[in-house]
């Protein structure tokens, strides 16, 4: 089964009238949830961006560390919002500008000697804008006398359509803000020194005041990023209205981003892969360490979205009516199941994060030698393999099995392909 | 040496490669029927507009138009599409190192990872300037072989034209090196810009290269080397390629012209050096690879320095005069596992190709009815109906639109690189698909085409298209500006 989003397919003959008014209410949920968590990524991005502004003020140790304590905040709201990234183009197209990662860090700022040298294929790698206000980039000069989000997002981010070269978003800060991992898969996070941000004779690993621009940068652009995402999902606002023009692929978008979320994503890419390596630079949030929350409050938004439920970050609740009664009303065995599924998942992803809060980090999972740790992955991976199966099976019991596998044309013309 | 690497049970079995189910004679004329030549220009085919067949994707055409994965595709095989994507991504280092299963890089290479150079899953371009590194391109080398240098099987290729590496430098010039090891030396490219001017007396300038080997550190290469210059392919609809059966595709080829249209078309066969026996190229700028597995294996081997099952040699492509390369520390034995080479593969085989856009535009149609008028559909065949496959749901009995024979063509003097390639020759090169060619541009930020990237515009590639092509290429030289228009209007549809 696939849900892919196709949103644009007109499927209307497939509306099983009895569920019309339903389904609309559910997507009228799903955007009410999917507007809130990007208000709340907002304001959280903004309390970040005053930490920044802080630090950049007053640099030391304690202003350092409030700036991290923003960026492990403002993560919870944002991971949570990821179950919206699939199912929807609109969002799909934008994340990039915001999560993406692994990054080739060294385009950014100074790194490790190890990283590797200037002379790589990717000629980026270790372009270290910071300190240096003339680059040249695709066979061009390019000014970066003043670091400015333009510059950021229009001329570095994946320079050369090479797409380690990540100039902006929650990565690019935690980078600015930890430091590079150097521990391998030992313990311990980045470990950036507050000098870095000093001024005059106390700046560490000079350009301080450059890389206090990047940092202001880059945390402006996310505030702004998120502004505009917020507003997709407002009353008026396209991403809502994708949805709610037409609620029967509204539905598929739900389930879509569930499933693609929790299964090619979050535990292939994101995990198998990095099990399959035992490689720390396959971790999330590898440079704070983060990684066991930025899963798990994934592993939260897939079922915000499937139970019409989502708690803010000041405690106060969105809620309505779900795809869980609809697939309820269809089948309760099915949602029963889907219900049970998700709670398992959540559990060995709090599995994961309760190990992590008690100070062994997700990258200390991957050791090669560490069987409890990939058991303890495993766990989640095959909790999440399992809760997509489930999605698959509420698929068929709303019967949008057609919509999922194809867009417009094969519903109008059952034999748009040749087979 | 570290390597406790523990592989995960694939989900899905991913790499069987079962042998094609047959054709019913209902299925061969049914396929007879919907791959016959187009004649009615007025209207779209039925099934044009998804020229992936079922696994054509339709999504928002921007940078990542070529990373989605085949649309039919069951979302069991997602998960496994997804953490090919992340070896496809991954930058491997050099061992030994912490990051225990991506090391074994090089020592020599030309990049780190398959995405620094088949950019964003599309092609690569040429070096902007002279001294800039080759990021997607690298040189070939070869010297000729005497006879008794080929292996006995390999010799009994009908036409083989037996070639050996360079006997220091190896099959490619490596640009890169991990620590203490010197790069073999540079690529330099050098451009000359030559008018040409079309029937209506429109100037387009060509830009001629020239190549060199510069920077040498392991002193002269061989004297009578040949070099030939290679741009990274694009990745789409690979494994639709691979399904094509091979009858219907040696069905078009007219080794003699045995019915004179100036078009020959070989097929190359090739060494296997996975299945150790004689098999059609497909993949490759001169079908120099009969699958994709074994592409990918080569290009491991050759391109980042990691070994394979079909590649085991840890030190990749250092000759035995490169003797500090090929003592350098090495990963594990293979440096990429078989199931690493699975995923890969997998990922690979099931990048899908775009819907088509104004597939019904009077433009498109007018130009795809110029398309047919010049020939060039001699070369560029449109459709094959793929193989039914029991174990690659994704790619089976597929109506597809890829706009190549995939056979060999003497494209004339001005593209030759005069370097044979197993039956290919010095001046033949495999019709490369056509599909996706539209959106080259909005994918790697750039327009480049041919074998080396020369071509910065459809045109330019178009008119540098010579021997069996060069009747086709006079008449669009030929077209006025309207037909010429059309006929890069239909291009970019596709």
């Amino acid at each position: 089964m696939r849900v892919r989003g196709l949103l644009a397919a007109s499927v209307a003959m497939l509306a099983l009238p009895a569920w019309g008014a339903d389904k609309a209410a559910v997507v009228a949920t799903y955007a009410d949830i999917a507007q809130a968590g990007y208000e709340d990524s907002l304001a959280t991005a903004k309390r970040l961006g005053a930490q920044v502004d802080a630090l950049i003020a007053e640099p030391s140790a304690e202003a350092l560390q409030a700036a991290k304590a923003a960026w492990l905040q403002a993560r919870v709201p944002y991971q949570q919002t990821e179950a919206f990234r699939f199912g929807n183009a609109i969002v799909d197209d934008w994340e990039g500008k915001v999560n993406a990662w692994p990054l080739d860090e060294g385009l950014i700022d100074y790194v490790d000697a190890a990283y590797g040298g200037a002379t790589d294929e990717n000629p980026y790698a270790v372009l270290n804008v910071i300190a240096n206000p003339k680059l040249t980039l695709s066979g061009g000069e390019v000014d970066a006398t003043e670091i400015t989000p333009a510059l950021l997002g229009g001329t570095l981010q994946e320079a050369d359509a090479i797409e380690s070269n990540v100039a902006t978003g929650y990565h690019a800060i935690e980078f600015l803000l930890w430091g590079q991992d150097l521990n391998g898969t030992g313990p311990g996070a980045g470990a950036r020194p507050w000098t870095d941000f000093a001024r005059g004779t106390d700046c560490t690993h000079e350009n301080c005041d450059r890389r206090a621009a990047y940092l202001k940068a880059a945390t402006g652009l996310l505030v702004s990023d998120l502004a505009w995402m917020a507003g997709q999902w407002a009353e008026g606002g396209d991403a809502r209205k994708a949805v709610a023009d037409d609620p029967d692929a509204g539905v598929v978008a739900i389930l879509t981003g569930m499933g693609s979320l929790s299964y090619g994503e979050q535990a292939g890419e994101r995990m198998r892969l990095g099990l399959m390596l035992h490689d720390p630079e396959e971790e999330h949030d590898c440079f704070s360490d983060n990684t066991y929350n930025s899963h798990f409050y994934d592993g939260i938004g897939v079922r915000n979205v499937y139970l019409g439920h989502y708690v803010r970050v000041d405690g106060s609740v969105v809620e309505g009516p779900s795809v869980s009664e609809l697939v309820a009303a269809a089948d309760p065995a099915v949602d029963a199941d889907l219900k049970a599924a998700l709670d398992h998942s959540l559990i060995a992803l709090g599995q994961i994060k309760t190990v992590g809060e008690a100070g062994t980090a997700y990258d200390q999972l991957l050791a090669s030698d560490n069987a409890a740790g990939e058991a303890l992955l495993m766990n989640a991976i095959d909790g999440l393999i399992a809760q997509t199966r489930s999605i698959e099976r509420a698929v068929s019991a709303l019967s949008l099995d057609a919509i999922a596998f194809e867009g417009s044309d094969s519903l109008d013309n059952p034999d748009a392909v040749f087979q | 040496m570290r390597r406790a690497l523990v592989l995960l049970p694939a989900v899905v079995a991913l790499a069987a490669a079962a042998a094609p189910l047959p054709r019913t004679a209902e299925e061969a004329a049914r396929v007879m029927a919907v791959t016959a030549p187009a004649t009615d220009f007025t209207a779209a085919e039925r099934f044009e507009s998804r020229p992936g067949g079922a696994a054509t994707v339709q999504k928002r055409l921007d940078a990542n138009a070529f990373s989605y994965p085949s649309a039919n595709m069951s979302f069991e095989r997602e998960l496994d599409f997804k953490v090919g994507n992340g070896f496809f991504r991954k930058l491997w280092v050099s061992a030994p190192s912490s990051t225990t299963s991506s090391d074994g890089l090089g020592p020599l290479y030309n990049a780190r990872g398959c995405q620094n150079c088949h950019l964003k899953d599309g092609r690569a371009h040429p070096p902007e300037r002279t001294d800039d590194p080759a990021a997607g391109m690298l040189l070939r080398l070869s010297v000729p072989a005497q006879p008794g240098d080929i292996r006995p099987g390999i010799a009994a290729i009908q036409d083989y034209l037996g070639t050996l590496p360079d006997p220091v430098y190896g099959g490619q010039l490596q640009d890169f090196s991990i620590a203490g090891i010197p790069a073999e030396g540079r690529m330099q490219v050098s451009y000359g810009e030559e008018p040409v001017t079309l029937g209506d007396g429109t100037i387009v300038s060509l830009r001629r290269p020239s190549y060199a080997a510069v920077d040498l550190a392991y002193g002269p290469m061989a004297r009578d080397v040949m070099l030939s210059s290679r741009v990274a392919p694009q990745m789409i609809g690979l494994g639709l390629l691979e399904a094509v059966p091979e009858a219907d595709i040696l069905a078009l080829a007219d080794p003699d012209d045995a019915d004179g249209d100036g078009i020959s078309g070989r097929a190359n066969t090739v060494w296997s050096e996975a299945d150790g026996k004689a098999m059609l190229g497909r993949f490759g700028w001169k079908a120099g690879q009969p699958t994709i597995r074994e592409q990918s294996a080569a290009a491991f081997s050759g391109d980042i320095g990691i070994s394979t099952a079909v590649h085991p040699d840890g030190w990749g492509e250092c000759s035995a005069a490169q003797a500090a390369c090929r003592a350098a520390p090495r990963g594990g034995e293979p440096e990429a596992e078989g199931t690493v080479m699975d995923l890969v593969t997998f990922y690979s085989r099931n990048l899908a190709v775009p819907a088509r856009r104004d597939v019904d535009s009077a433009d498109v149609l007018h130009g795809k009815r110029v398309f047919y008028e010049a020939g060039c559909t001699g070369c560029h065949n449109p459709k094959f109906v793929t193989a039914r496959l029991a174990d690659q749901p994704e790619q089976s009995f597929q109506l597809i639109w890829p706009y190549t024979d995939l056979l060999l063509h003497d494209m004339g003097e001005g593209l030759a690189d005069h370097r044979p390639e197993a039956r290919a020759t010095g001046s033949e090169w495999r019709t490369p698909p056509l599909w996706g060619i539209g959106l080259t541009g909005t994918v790697t930020g750039r327009e480049s085409f041919l074998h080396d990237g020369r071509a910065r515009s459809l045109t330019e590639a178009v008119l540098w298209h010579g021997g069996e092509a060069q009747a086709s290429r006079d008449r669009f030289a030929g077209l006025s500006a309207e037909d010429r228009d059309a006929l890069v209007k239909f291009l970019e549809s596709l």
